[in-house]
């Protein structure tokens, strides 16, 4: 049984790593979302938390939880940085505050000769793997539960569906915004370092605009009443192009198709199921 | 060399503030992000190249063409996107993430039916001559941007503030709800707002593409970048603005490019508008009527 | 007159080139039923957004059992005991009944993100004695049989007793009620008054907005009426209905007339 586990990783080890750190980005997705903000900034942040934690690795040879700890928190403090002033204004301001971010990251990587320039960082230790990957899926999915059946989840969906109203019930609103973002910044950043670790190489280029909106399409198409919709999401829209090679070609075109199609026709998602919002029995 | 760095930074933010302006119009009066509006500027380009040289049409009647196309376009975009999301009152990001959707495959599709190379137009159709002028040097591109930068504003202006159709525009970006109770048909002037700021849209690319001479599909997503950083600069929805904003960030990227350094240029603008956010989030001459928590 | 829970001092709200509010003074003694009446536009709403936080006075200032008010976003003036329904019902569609009322109790439920995380004992207790009392306010209201069905399902009257529901999850000193008889059948309306009586007796005071005259003349002790932005009567029933000024808003000066030469 072990035997055949470890043969069917290895053989389609990267879309096994892609869809369980696919999955991390639609959660990571799921809590801006499930607050009534849209970030496009998730490939961003995943970027950030592959470069910091892809030089520590590198060229500090730190230990994995180490990198993790700064994986987590630098893309966590950009986002403090752009949303902050954003947090007042309509939702709008956060959208477009963070789409350029992945660009002039870009620039920035590329211009960045320490972390390889142009051309990259190669050479990243393999470090994670399947049980960490998939570990921390179930750890953030269990978690995500936990909150959205407590006060903070009906904060935030009191958040998403009326803000003003929300703030009536008593509720601190930018501040619930501000972590929400913060949050979904360190776990995309915990995920940019999964996937720097178990590809070995990481380029500038890897974090633009496209993958920001594909990852928005997981979240989207899975659906935000609950945790599992962006994670069921994720697994279609990373296994589906695998597996039908034509799809791969048109995977771009496909994304946009769903996004498209599914705001219109379906704005609930594929898995519409509501999780209760009460944190015990009845 | 500063008053040519000047004179190009004006030309460069003639065509931001250009671009920024049909983006803007967008929001102040629909009040929608519309991100398909950069893919109207890669269309006006690749349009404008199928004109001149496919079809053999002159430069300025290709121009000309290529944003009624693009305006036409944009009507057809937002009857097909945004209506249905206007009917089902749906939240103010459903709009944004629709026009994202739409502009991944319509990108996609592009650089997958063109290909991703950089397209330039043959010198037969379209040369630049330059003239110089107290020591300046200025092309033909250069020159017609300038142009159509001053035609597009001052038109526009004659239409919304002087045309009963303008009226209507303006009532519909100061209160939708009210204008419609007034009689005002929000349908007729929706398609107006999209033709007028598609065109625009449209006109930028071509201008663009004949100053740099390069065409490829994805120069509507780099340009909506700046797009974004102007608006910000300007106030959303605020024209006057995005004229301003428009041409201070042209000017203060070919600064940047010529004295600090060219690999900085495309980073101006996002830090530009990212301290907006933080000093004066309504913008350079935004009213402070901006949705509170 | 020092136990005044609500004391609104000059008010003056002005919106670009429309003035809104202007110098509106009244008090709201602690444990009465007051009513905020007057004309379509005469400024009820606005005042209600001001006192909530979710519009900005211009001037004037607003104290709530002591406390200025002036400056705090909404959730602090909640979090101060206020607490108030929209005209136009702005519940949670998309949560449970029980689920809107335990979020009005966001404030009152305890349990810290950890103890979320972990869903330790203290958390699960928190939730149980929230849902317990989320009960009983939906059983004072009349809910209790609806609890689990989708707030967006209920019936219209059923939403506005809802929102009130939720609003006393919050346990106010206030309670700012925006026409919670809108729409209502006369059965209805009577068992909203009957519940407002006794939320009365349980020492909540309630601040009305009402176009059912009949409602608000039977219900308040003190009434502030407004027109055109303006304060232009204050007082019992008895002394609002005869007041001319009052009658002339309402009625338009030919009535207002005719109506005095019948008395």
């Amino acid at each position: 049984m072990s035997a055949f586990f470890a043969n069917l990783l290895f053989t389609y080890q990267s879309l096994i790593y892609g869809l369980g750190i696919n999955a991390i980005l639609g959660l990571s997705m799921y809590v801006v979302l499930a607050i009534g903000q849209l970030s496009l900034g998730q490939a961003a942040f995943m970027g950030v938390g592959a470069y910091a934690s892809s030089l520590l690795s590198v060229k500090l040879g730190l230990s994995f939880p180490v990198v993790l700890v700064a994986a987590a928190g630098v893309p966590a403090m950009l986002a403090l940085l752009v949303s902050v002033p954003t947090l007042r204004l309509s939702g709008v301001y956060l959208a477009i505050a963070t789409i350029g971010l992945g660009e002039v990251l870009r620039l920035f990587y590329v211009n960045w000769d320490y972390a390889g320039g142009a051309l990259g960082l190669s050479g990243i230790p393999d470090r994670g793997g399947f049980f960490t990957i998939f570990g921390t899926l179930a750890l953030l999915l269990a978690a995500a539960f936990a909150v959205g059946r407590s006060r903070i989840g009906r904060a935030m969906e009191a958040i998403r569906e009326d803000e003003q109203a929300a703030g009536v019930m008593g509720i601190d609103v930018p501040r619930y915004k501000l972590a929400a973002l913060v949050i979904s910044a360190a776990i995309a950043g915990i995920a940019g370092a999964y996937n720097a670790h178990v590809t070995a190489f990481i380029a500038p280029g890897d974090y633009a605009f496209d993958n920001a909106v594909t990852i928005l399409s997981y979240a989207l198409l899975g659906g935000i009443g609950s945790p599992l919709g962006p994670v069921f999401g994720a697994f279609l829209l990373t296994a589906l192009p695998e597996l039908l090679r034509p799809l791969h070609d048109y995977r771009l075109v496909l994304n946009g198709l769903i996004i498209v199609s599914v705001v219109i026709f379906m704005p609930r998602g594929l898995f519409s199921w509501h999780m209760r919002r009460i944190g015990a029995a009845k | 060399m500063l008053g040519q760095q000047l004179l190009n930074g004006v030309v460069l933010g003639a065509v931001y503030a250009l671009f920024a302006l049909g983006f803007t119009l967008i929001f102040g009066v629909l009040g929608v992000i519309n991100l398909t509006y950069g893919f109207y500027f890669s269309a006006g380009a690749f349009l404008a190249l199928y004109f001149t040289q496919g079809l053999g049409i002159s430069m300025m009647l290709a121009l000309l063409l290529a944003g009624i196309v693009t305006g036409g376009i944009a009507v057809i975009l937002d009857g097909l996107l945004l209506t249905p999301l206007r009917r089902a009152k749906a939240p103010e990001l459903a709009s944004l993430m629709v026009t994202l959707g739409a502009t991944l495959f319509l990108y996609s599709l592009m650089s997958a039916y063109f290909g991703t190379d950089i397209r330039r137009l043959p010198p037969k159709v379209f040369t630049n001559v330059g003239f110089n002028w107290l020591g300046l040097h200025i092309e033909t591109s250069q020159l017609l941007i300038l142009v159509t930068m001053v035609v597009i504003v001052s038109g526009l202006g004659w239409l919304t503030q002087r045309t009963r159709m303008g009226l209507a525009i303006r009532a519909l970006a100061e209160n939708g709800t009210a204008a419609q109770l007034a009689g005002i048909n929000a349908g007729a002037v929706t398609r107006i707002v999209s033709f007028l700021s598609g065109g625009i849209g449209g006109l930028a690319g071509v201008l663009i593409g004949m100053n740099y001479n390069a065409i490829e599909p994805y120069m509507g997503e780099q340009m909506m970048l700046k797009g974004f950083a102007v608006v910000i600069m300007g106030g959303l929805g605020n024209i006057r603005g995005a004229l301003v904003a428009g041409l201070m960030l042209g000017v203060l990227e070919t600064l940047t490019a010529g004295y600090i350094g060219s690999s900085l240029k495309d980073a101006v603008g996002f830090g530009l508008a990212v301290l907006t956010l933080w000093v004066r989030p309504v913008g350079l001459f935004g009213r402070a009527t901006i949705k509170r928590a | 007159m020092t136990d005044a829970l609500l004391e609104i001092n000059h008010l003056g709200v002005r919106f670009g080139a429309v003035q809104a509010l202007s110098d509106v003074s009244f008090r709201v003694e602690a444990g009465t039923i007051h009513g905020l009446i007057g004309p379509n536009g005469a400024g009820k709403t606005t005042a209600f957004n001001v006192i909530s936080g979710l519009a900005r006075q211009t001037s004037g200032q607003i104290r709530l059992a002591g406390v200025t008010l002036d400056q705090l976003p909404s959730y602090r003036r909640t979090r101060l005991g206020l607490a108030r329904t929209f005209q136009n019902i702005r519940i949670f569609r998309e949560m449970s009944v029980l689920e809107n009322v335990l979020t009005g109790a966001h404030v009152q439920t305890g349990g810290s993100a950890l103890d979320i995380l972990l869903r330790l004992p203290r958390f699960r207790a928190a939730e149980r004695e929230g849902v317990a009392r989320a009960r009983d306010i939906l059983q004072l209201v009349g809910l209790e049989s609806r609890a689990e069905s989708g707030a967006g399902d209920l019936a219209y009257g059923d939403m506005r007793r809802l929102e009130i529901a939720r609003a006393l999850a919050s346990n106010p000193k206030l309670l700012m009620l925006d026409e919670p008889a809108a729409g209502m059948n006369p059965s209805e309306t009577q068992a909203l008054r009957d519940l407002l009586l006794v939320l009365k007796k349980r020492g909540v005071t309630l601040l009305l907005v009402e176009h059912d005259m009949q409602f608000v003349m039977q219900l308040c002790e003190e009434i502030t009426v407004l027109n055109f932005g303006a304060l232009i009567a204050q007082g019992s029933p008895q002394e609002v209905r005869r007041d001319p000024q009052v009658i002339e808003a309402y009625l338009g000066t030919k009535t207002a007339h005719k109506l005095e030469q019948k008395s």
